[in-house]
């Protein structure tokens, strides 16, 4: 079975070395998933595999038969953007833009964890739902660096998206 | 047609306070947000080339050498490989900010852990980094002599300003304080690693890059490959931030374009992470001492600030620490002087603020000390010490918010006056407590071109090389033009980042904004005579305002005046005396509060304020956003951030984003920054200072105040670490 990103099959590659992340960007053409580091510590890279985020840096294209991958461009697109692309517009959620296609797959997914009852490090209590605290979003959001210090404005847009309760 | 315009006087015509539109300041969303947020704007490394080859840059493990051969043959022999390049052309260094020649050749000449000295170019990135790895070199080593250590060489002095007897004022004093810090090194880290892709038509060369300065940029590439400056074309519309470490050009751009002219491919070259960290910029550590003489009232009768810092031998530039201590506060015996020590690490050069970044902090953290001693309130110690004119110098200050920032900051921070006495609140095994410091920048503007466009259709085309780094560039330029000419941000195109187009200033020293906005209010100037012009009025008569242009009782659409004929004017602003005769500069106020854990010494900042005054406001939304970037790296400045050298072999032991530590969501709290609009007529014609690098200037102090104030640690190293502040607590 072939690899399906955003609706949109592809065969997987020949060479096995190919990580997902460079599979997405020089094989797929889909260059909104960004490289900081290759080495899954900075976060731009996230992307959804079956719903849930992770580093396509981390992780080889040839184990991903079958999946289904959810990139920044599978979001939204500059005339349909997803609510969250559109908060983060609103709120200056970036300077660069270099971490912000990670910060908003990550963001999206992570709304779903908190609703799913995924504790956190930020959760006071574990048999509890987690509750859309700020600290709750800074603790998950953790694995997005973002050197523009963009910080406080993407929580702002993620509170926005998730409504009043946070 | 265009006009010129060298500053030699203030503007205090405050010509775009007169103007209609009223787009000018207003917090309006970037114009390229959308294509940021989708995925779709376009760096460096992305754009498409058929057939383009993958190049690895190969770094050698030694801190000082040269290398004498290359297996290029067995390189060659394995799959994908096209190409092993270890021209005399590769640089080995990056180019210093402005530098506009060559930065260090040939890359053979080996002088710090890491540095590059050969590409490998391959079909595929797969097979070019599998060959990088296996590339034999073999290097006549001479490290075992290089100097590694900052503090135990001699170092070079650079010229001092001396005034008065600071050593005779200190023995003088009713209070005083004599302290020395450190700062640990510093790494710009921008999010995207330095990438280009580089492509050789026979004749001329078109480099996509990631660069902040492109006409210098475009000099130094051309000088470093024996190309004349014509037959380079760069183009940058987006960098994944730069802060410093993109000012000149890097090994990659150097590689990629001499692959590219000898395969007569398209060549891409990205750097790794590490081999960013180990080979770009950093900025220098710092040992600096920091001496305050104050009469009985806490007024400064001597202010002293030494440094030492370091580089690599044959580089002119040095951490300018003691830049913003010129001006900041008073005390006629004066004594600032800077040494640098030659020691082998890779370059040292501009990161984000060079100088206030760890030069202000250090004075902040004495003016606390002093404050405690002459048992004041420290932000009544600040307002004590703002000097009439400089200190150092006989000439005014065009314009300073420095006491409001201090005021209106105290107050929006719900400050508590009177002096401080530390270990005032705990909550459970947390220390709370406060602290202030001042920030201050200096000014700086560069000469820059821009041309803009009135198109028949009534929009406006806004065009220069400069860059956006995420500084809002697209915005603010847009709104210049939009206030000037009468127009929506909607119906004015920038286009940035291509060497093709007039030259600006590029992005750095935070003089991008003032520097280009005032090209393209020149330029619109010259659109206005031509419109008042056609209309047969004077200029001055002449409103804009939605499309229309209006004068007396009178109304005419641009559109009609402009009669199926588009004009344009290349706007040239030029630096001149204002700046040399006042002293210039942005000012602004930092207020943490911080808990300290009793038992492991650990810091979280809880919540933080900023006030600046930096000029002119030109969007209040990427204004506030720049303001928020340089107060988070004031907390990965004060709590985390520090190179770390081995002693040894002298190689950077944390070169990536897992080990060095840059601040992450959950270091950051909720953050408040108060703009204080400001004229500054001396700055520039648009009458704007620099914003993009002031929130970093000082915050770091007060931060460090906060901590000595919650739990009684007075630590005089940065970044201040659970260990160095367990090590600073007071016993009971
Ligand atoms: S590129 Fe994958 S985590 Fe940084
Ligand atoms: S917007 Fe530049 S790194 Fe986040």
């Amino acid at each position: 079975m072939p690899i399906t990103i955003n609706d949109t099959p592809h065969d997987l590659p020949d060479d096995p070395r190919v990580s997902l992340l460079d599979f997405l960007r020089s094989h797929a053409g889909l260059t909104g998933t960004k490289k900081g580091c290759d080495h899954g510590q900075c976060g731009a890279c996230t992307v959804l595999v079956n719903g849930v985020r992770i580093n396509s840096c981390l992780s080889l294209a040839v184990t991903h038969d079958g999946d289904e991958v959810t990139t920044i461009e599978g979001l939204g697109s500059p005339v349909s953007p997803s609510e969250m692309q559109m908060a983060f517009l609103r709120h200056d959620g970036f300077q660069c833009g270099y971490c912000t296609p990670g910060q908003i797959c990550s963001a999206t997914a992570m709304l779903k964890e908190i609703a799913a009852g995924w504790p956190s490090d930020a959760t006071e209590d574990l048999e509890a739902s987690p509750q859309l605290t700020g600290e709750e979003i800074r603790e998950r959001m953790s694995g997005n660096l973002c050197r523009c210090g963009a910080y406080a404005n993407i929580v702002a847009a993620i509170r926005d998206v998730a409504g009043e309760s946070a | 047609m265009s006009v010129h315009r060298k500053q030699d006087a203030p503007d205090e015509r405050n010509v775009l306070d007169t103007t209609k539109q009223g787009v000018l300041g207003e917090p309006l969303e970037r114009p390229e947000g959308l294509l940021k947020v989708t995925g779709t704007a376009t760096y460096a490394a992305e754009f498409d080339a058929e057939n383009c080859l993958e190049g690895v840059l190969v770094t050698v493990p030694v801190v000082r050498g040269k290398v004498t051969s290359i297996d290029r043959e067995s390189a060659l022999q394995m799959p994908g490989v096209v190409a092993v390049i270890a021209d005399e052309r590769l640089t080995g260094r990056a180019a210093q900010g402005m530098a506009g020649e060559a930065p260090f050749q040939p890359a053979q000449q080996v002088c710090y852990w890491g540095q590059p000295v050969a590409l490998v170019v391959a079909e595929s990135f797969e097979e070019a980094r599998d060959a990088a790895k296996h590339l034999a070199v073999e290097i006549d080593e001479d490290g075992d002599e290089a100097p590694l250590d900052p503090d135990a060489v001699e170092a070079e002095q650079r010229k001092p300003t001396k005034n008065g007897d600071l050593a005779h004022a200190m023995t003088q004093a009713v209070h005083s304080v004599d302290a020395t810090f450190t700062t640990d090194g510093h790494a710009s880290a921008a999010m995207e690693p330095h990438a280009a892709m580089a492509q050789w038509d026979g004749q001329s060369l078109t480099v996509h890059a990631s660069l902040q300065m492109l006409k210098f940029n475009r000099a130094e590439l051309a000088d470093s490959l024996n190309l004349k400056e014509e037959q380079v074309r760069l183009i940058s519309p987006y960098v994944g931030g730069g802060f410093g470490s993109k000012l000149g050009i890097s090994e990659e751009a150097v590689g990629a374009s001499l692959a590219a002219m000898e395969l007569g491919k398209p060549v891409r070259v990205v750097m790794s992470r590490q081999q960013v960290f180990q080979t770009v910029m950093r900025r220098s550590e710092t040992t600096q001492r920091v001496r305050l003489a104050a009469d009985g009232e806490g007024r400064l009768t001597g202010f002293g600030h030494e440094a030492r810092v370091s580089n690599l031998p044959g580089e002119e530039f040095a951490e300018p620490v003691l830049q913003s201590s010129q001006f900041l506060y008073g005390g006629d015996n004066r004594l600032l002087q800077l040494e640098v020590a030659r020691i082998h690490r890779m370059t040292a050069g501009s990161v984000r603020a060079p100088g206030e970044a760890v030069g202000v902090q250090t004075v902040e953290q004495a003016m606390d000390m002093l404050a405690e001693k002459a048992g004041l309130d420290p932000v009544e110690l600040r307002l004590r010490n703002i000097p009439d004119k400089h200190p150092a110098k006989d000439k005014p200050y065009s314009s300073r918010k420095l006491a409001e920032c201090l005021r209106e900051g105290a107050s929006a921070f719900g400050w508590k006056e009177g002096p401080r006495k530390p270990r005032h609140t705990r909550e459970g095994e947390w220390w709370i407590g406060s602290g202030v410091a001042s920030a201050a920048r200096i000014h700086a503007v560069v000469e820059a071109k821009a041309r803009v466009t009135l198109r028949p259709d009534g929009t406006a085309l806004v065009e220069t090389d400069m860059t956006d780094i995420g500084t809002g560039t697209y915005a603010i330029l847009g709104q210049v033009a939009g206030e000037m000419l009468g127009l929506s941000l909607d119906d004015v195109e920038v286009r940035l980042g291509d060497t093709d187009m007039p030259p600006g200033s590029g992005s750095g020293g935070s003089f991008g904004a003032s520097s280009c906005g005032s090209a393209v209010f020149l330029a619109c100037e010259g659109l206005r005579d031509t419109l008042a012009e056609k209309l047969g009025i004077e200029a001055s008569d002449l409103s804009l305002k939605d499309g229309f242009a209006l004068w007396e009782d009178e109304k005419k659409a641009i559109t009609e005046v402009l009669d199926g004929k588009a004009i344009e004017e290349i706007g040239h602003f030029e630096p001149g005396k204002s700046t040399e005769d006042y002293a210039v500069a942005s000012f602004g106020a930092f207020f943490a509060e911080v808990a300290v854990n009793h038992w492991t010494g650990e810091t979280r900042v809880r919540r933080m304020t900023g006030a600046f005054g930096f000029g002119r406001v030109l969007n209040a939304r990427t204004a506030r956003s720049q303001c928020l970037g340089g107060m988070t790296w004031c907390i990965g400045n004060a709590l985390t951030e520090s190179l770390l050298f081995d002693p040894t072999d002298g190689h950077l032991a944390n070169c990536d984003l897992a080990e060095y530590h840059v601040p992450v969501h959950r270091d950051v709290p909720d953050l408040e920054v108060l703009l204080l609009e400001e004229r500054d007529a001396a700055a520039s014609p648009i009458q704007a200072k620099g914003v993009g690098e002031l929130g970093l200037c000082g915050g770091a102090g007060a931060i460090a105040n906060a901590i000595y104030d919650a739990c009684g640690a007075r630590v005089f190293a940065y970044p201040m670490t659970p260990d160095r502040v367990l090590a600073a607590m007071p016993e009971a």
